[in-house]
């Protein structure tokens, strides 16, 4: 019995469409846990604030939420889409672009869960700061949501690039590792990000007069806690955009698929560790303004620090993708 | 496509570093992070030892960081010894 490239194009379509939307579903679903677990617990010490409180959890979930309908709307497009190729290199691309949006959204969904139920608690104990609280939340959640746009950006450019012309070998492991480096990047960054401003929404409800200076340093921690998913897609866009010649040999495929590995799980750690080390940073700014300075200093070495493997990672990557 | 032996030994020597340094790099990255966060709180605390907190968190991160550089050197290995 034969089955045709068509056939397995849409093997590879609903089977992807299915990972991407089961993956995808995790993130969020644990993040809107938490915020609903922390509201609960604010209206239990301030009843009086209940409807600030309830309806900044529901702000909270719905951007939290967002990641996952990134991996709803590619899960559609797999399923619902015709796919047409000549190469079987768009077989594995539909793969890639699957793992990439369903990875990618666990992250960011986890990630927003933390400042939306820190701003629930802040309500709790400073309903003065309901606005202010409300503001920073969006600013974390928001930077939050940028390495599920990552994943999805690789995604869609994987689903609607032409590979036709590209030989089998070694591109079918470009295609599917580049999926692998957005999407696996995408994890550590998410939650990272969430971390700091979790700390944020906290430390602005404890002292108020905080709020401007820990805000810049929280969104000076995200931005550098963004940087590990940013290498990811960097790697993705050389998987997908260079041209590798045909080759008889097994090896330089093994080898694209392993740096889109080796950057893709090499960047989660040191995303959720530079979240770690600036969460630390914004909480004790805000409890103790005047060391701003010293406080900061150390926060961005003990950043740089934590960074150095994810360079070694895509050191790693970029030796597999062009050295050997 | 014929497969040979030594293609396939170096396809799988190519995987694997990525695998080596991959996971390799989540433990430190998390754990400097740690040391980094636990860090700002003791300047937080006591910021006249500042210094001192400082010297004792590269310390400590360096020695975090000597994991991620046997994955370093083990990917190195596969790549162009092995």
């Amino acid at each position: 019995m034969e089955y045709d490239i068509n056939f397995w194009l849409k093997i590879a379509a609903v089977s992807s469409g299915g990972i991407c939307m089961g993956l995808g579903a995790m993130g969020a679903a644990i993040g809107e846990g938490y915020t609903a677990a922390m509201a609960n617990e604010a209206i239990s010490r301030n009843p009086n604030n209940s409807g600030e409180i309830f309806k900044s959890m529901l702000v909270g979930q719905a951007i939290a939420e967002s990641a996952s309908i990134f991996a709803l709307v590619v899960a559609m497009i797999l399923l619902f889409t015709n796919f047409e190729a000549t190469s079987f290199v768009m077989v594995w691309a539909l793969l890639g672009a699957g793992l990439a949006m369903g990875f990618g959204a666990i992250g960011s969904g986890v990630g927003s869960g933390f400042p939306a139920g820190a701003a629930c608690l802040g309500m709790s104990r400073q309903p003065a700061m309901g606005n202010k609280l409300t503001t920073n939340m969006l600013i974390g959640s928001a930077v939050c949501q940028t390495p599920s746009i990552f994943s999805l950006v690789i995604a869609f450019i994987l689903l609607f690039t032409n590979f036709d012309l590209r030989p089998l070998w070694p591109n079918w492991a470009a295609v599917f590792g580049a999926g692998l480096a957005a999407g696996l990047s995408a994890i550590g960054s998410g939650i990272g990000g969430g971390i700091v401003a979790k700390e944020n929404c906290e430390g602005i409800s404890r002292s108020p007069e905080s709020a401007g200076t820990a805000t810049n340093i929280m969104l000076l921690g995200q931005a550098i806690t963004q940087t590990p998913a940013i290498l990811g897609l960097l790697v993705a866009f050389i998987l997908i955009f260079r041209v590798y010649p045909e080759t008889e040999l097994i090896s330089p495929a093994f080898a694209l698929l392993g740096s889109g590995l080796c950057i893709g799980i090499g960047a989660i750690g040191p995303g959720i560790g530079e979240g770690i080390a600036s969460s630390g940073g914004v909480k004790w700014i805000s409890r103790n303004l005047k060391h701003t300075g010293d406080i900061t200093r150390l926060m961005l070495v003990g950043m740089a620090v934590a960074e150095s493997t994810a360079i070694y990672a895509l050191v790693i990557a970029l030796v597999l993708i062009f050295v050997v | 496509m014929a497969i040979e032996g030594t293609d396939l030994v170096r396809a799988a020597a190519f995987l694997g570093a990525g695998l080596a340094m991959g996971l390799g790099a989540i433990g430190p990255g998390v754990g400097e992070g740690m040391a980094a966060a636990k860090a700002c709180e003791a300047i937080g605390k006591n910021p006249k030892e500042a210094g001192l907190l400082t010297r004792t968190m590269l310390v400590g991160q360096a020695v975090s960081e000597s994991t991620g550089i046997y994955s370093l050197v083990i990917a190195l290995l596969l790549l162009f010894v092995v």
